[in-house]
């Protein structure tokens, strides 16, 4: 009996179905998660099926199918096959198991196989998506979604995401967003655009000098520094109901970094005359001061537990990464290699910490292995990397360089492999600070 | 008739004598004005005299008023266009830093009434965020030390602004030191 699973998603509603027979479960070794870019996984995704036949629903089978092998490519875990090696015409093959000649994909070395059919009713559009192991000739996953027209990226990235909960058993990075500074509007603004880049959007209009935006845990606050009112003060801002709090004591308020599932944040507040480290409550009222030492300390970040905190210090004469254990009271210094060390992010798996290292040919981004205490370099020799950020699921990490010239945002594994350039906006993109997963 | 004959020479002696005192009358009086006049001519040049030493010594008055006035304007302009630098990474104040201030200690126990904006700035090496804490400590350095020196605290307000507004565009070690600075902006 196939069970019928419904996926309720607001306004949109989408219904699926597991196929019959040949269910395979998530515990599949497809993943080597020790290094799992170390191999990609051969996928072939070829165009999916119109069933109308109609030219607009095959353009739009042309273009899901683009956008589904995109977004599966973008997680640096597979090698989507190029459809010229493809023995069959994708216009012609079934796309349910009965009628896949699976010989026809393991043949040119696909391992994985996506098959797809669309519909369009009105204004409504319907896909089935099935996710296939050739080798096995077996069906891994099998949904139908119906949704409006204007859906159809979500659906394709939920797809995406049950692919990957399927074979990582991680629930991946599709649903999560990117903010980021950019001074394209004449000063810097922040901005956010989906995990891929797309649909960029400007999320402060300010008019003055903004800086840092972090995002709460659930994605519906941003937190952020200002000059709008002519000195740096620390907005917080829900982002659907435009209300919020200001901390605005004298001296800075600054680099703000919401607790993992609580409604308060870290900050650095000067007004006591030494930038300090303070717990504040999602509202801005100071909770207590973190940090007691005279010199710098700023940047502060959270372990996924929310029991410790990183953050920039200058105490031991450099500026280092160091860590304070927020129930002991612990603190120590992270970083020994390095005369310059600053904008630590913690992965979400709570086992390394990515930060930026000043060299003499610019800045790259470093991992260090908070066992172990050995750092991996991960960018050189491409001018100044900075600013670095885990995706959600800690397989990715998002940073700016100015390899190309002007700052941009570019992405890459947490090894280091497969860099590339995430978007490209008038003026300079900095600081990307990538959300967990935003689920509506 | 010999009354009357008396009378006539009385008339006879008084007529000559009056005309003689007529005349002599006539002569006082010319000499009296040709005095006055003189005595009014002697008058008018010393007003005059008077009346242009004052301008003198008002244009004088004015010139004076005017150079302290750009003296004080230039050392107005001093406090706020002279900025103090920094080393590489550092907030502390440097031997030629602690001079500017102490100078700028002076000009503002002089006019009690300003207060100030001291600015922290960064050259762009670093990063943003640990540049903004850079800026605040060049900021909060600056204003300690005037501190010390008896400024209230109260008349002075820091502001960081990292690497976000460099004075100097460039990216060489020219254009570093000179972002490297903390600035005085009146209130």
């Amino acid at each position: 009996m196939a069970p019928i699973r419904l996926h309720l998603l607001a306004p949109v509603v989408l219904a699926c179905l597991l196929a019959l027979a040949g269910v395979a479960r998530a515990d599949y070794d497809y993943i080597d998660i020790t290094n799992p870019f170390l191999r990609k996984i051969p996928m072939a995704v070829p165009v999916f099926k119109a069933v109308g036949g109609h030219l607009s629903e095959r353009q739009a089978a042309g273009q899901a199918a683009e956008q589904l092998a995109g977004a599966l490519e973008f997680t640096g875990y597979f090698k989507i096959l190029d459809s010229g090696a493809f023995l069959v015409k994708p216009e012609t093959m079934g796309i349910i198991a009965p009628n896949i000649k699976f010989q026809d994909w393991t043949a040119i070395g696909a391992e994985l196989l996506v098959t797809g059919g669309l519909s369009l009713k009105d204004q409504y559009i319907e896909m089935e998506l099935r996710l296939f192991d050739t080798f096995k000739s077996q069906l891994l996953i099998g949904k139908r979604y119906k949704g409006l027209v204007g859906d159809q990226r979500r659906i394709i990235h939920r797809f995406c995401g049950e692919v990957i909960f399927a074979l990582t058993g991680n629930r991946g990075i599709f649903d999560s967003r990117i903010a980021f500074v950019s001074s394209g509007p004449g000063n810097k603004e922040i901005f956010t655009a989906d995990f891929d880049g797309h649909n960029p959007q400007q999320v402060t209009h300010n008019k003055a000098i903004t800086l840092s935006p972090d995002w709460s845990s659930d994605g519906k606050w941003m937190a952020y520094t200002s000059y709008r009112k002519g000195k740096p003060d620390l907005y917080i801002r829900n982002l659907a109901q435009r209300r919020g709090s200001l901390v605005d004591r004298p001296g800075l308020n600054a680099t703000p970094a919401w607790a993992p599932d609580k409604f308060e944040l870290a900050a650095t507040l000067s007004f006591s005359g030494d930038p300090e480290i303070y717990l504040l409550t999602g509202a801005g009222k100071i909770i207590k001061r973190l940090t007691v030492s005279k010199g710098i300390d700023i940047s502060p970040v959270w372990s996924p537990d929310g029991r410790k905190l990183a953050f920039v210090s200058n105490r031991s004469g450099t500026p280092q990464i160091h860590v304070q254990d927020l129930v002991s009271g612990r603190e120590e210094r992270l970083t020994f290699e390095g005369r310059y060390n600053t904008t630590p992010s913690w992965s979400p798996q709570g086992d390394r910490i990515a930060y930026s290292s000043a060299e003499d040919g610019g800045f790259n981004i470093y991992v260090i292995d908070l066992g172990t205490r050995k750092r991996l370099q991960l960018t050189r020799n491409t001018g100044n990397n900075e600013s670095p950020s885990w995706s959600p699921d800690g397989s990715l990490v998002v940073f700016s360089s100015n390899r190309e010239g002007p700052y941009r945002i570019y992405v890459m594994t947490g090894y280091g492999t497969d860099q590339r350039r995430l978007l490209a906006l008038p003026g300079e993109q900095t600081n990307p600070k990538w959300s967990r997963r935003i689920v509506n | 008739m010999k009354r009357r004959m008396w009378l006539m020479v009385a008339l006879l002696m008084l007529l000559p004598m009056a005309l003689m005192m007529s005349a002599c009358a006539k002569s006082g009086v010319t000499s009296a004005t040709q005095a006055d006049q003189a005595a009014q001519d002697a008058e008018r040049a010393r007003q005059e005299e008077l009346a242009r030493q004052r301008a003198l010594e008002e244009e004088r008055l004015q010139q004076e008023q005017l150079l302290s006035q750009q003296a004080l304007d230039a050392e107005r302009s001093r406090f706020m266009n002279e900025n103090i630098y920094f080393e590489f990474d550092k907030s502390r104040l440097l031997p030629e830093a602690q001079e500017i201030l102490r100078n700028k200690a002076d000009w503002m126990r002089a006019n009690p009434n300003v207060t100030a904006i001291i600015e922290g700035h960064t050259d762009e090496r670093g990063t943003t965020e640990y540049n903004l804490a850079l800026g605040e400590r060049r900021a909060e350095s600056a204003k300690s030390f005037l501190v010390d020196l008896g400024i209230s605290p109260s008349r002075l307000t820091t502001i960081s602004y990292g690497e976000e507004r460099p004075i100097d565009p460039r990216s060489n070690e020219e254009a570093w030191a000179k972002n490297r600075r903390a600035q005085f902006v009146i209130e």
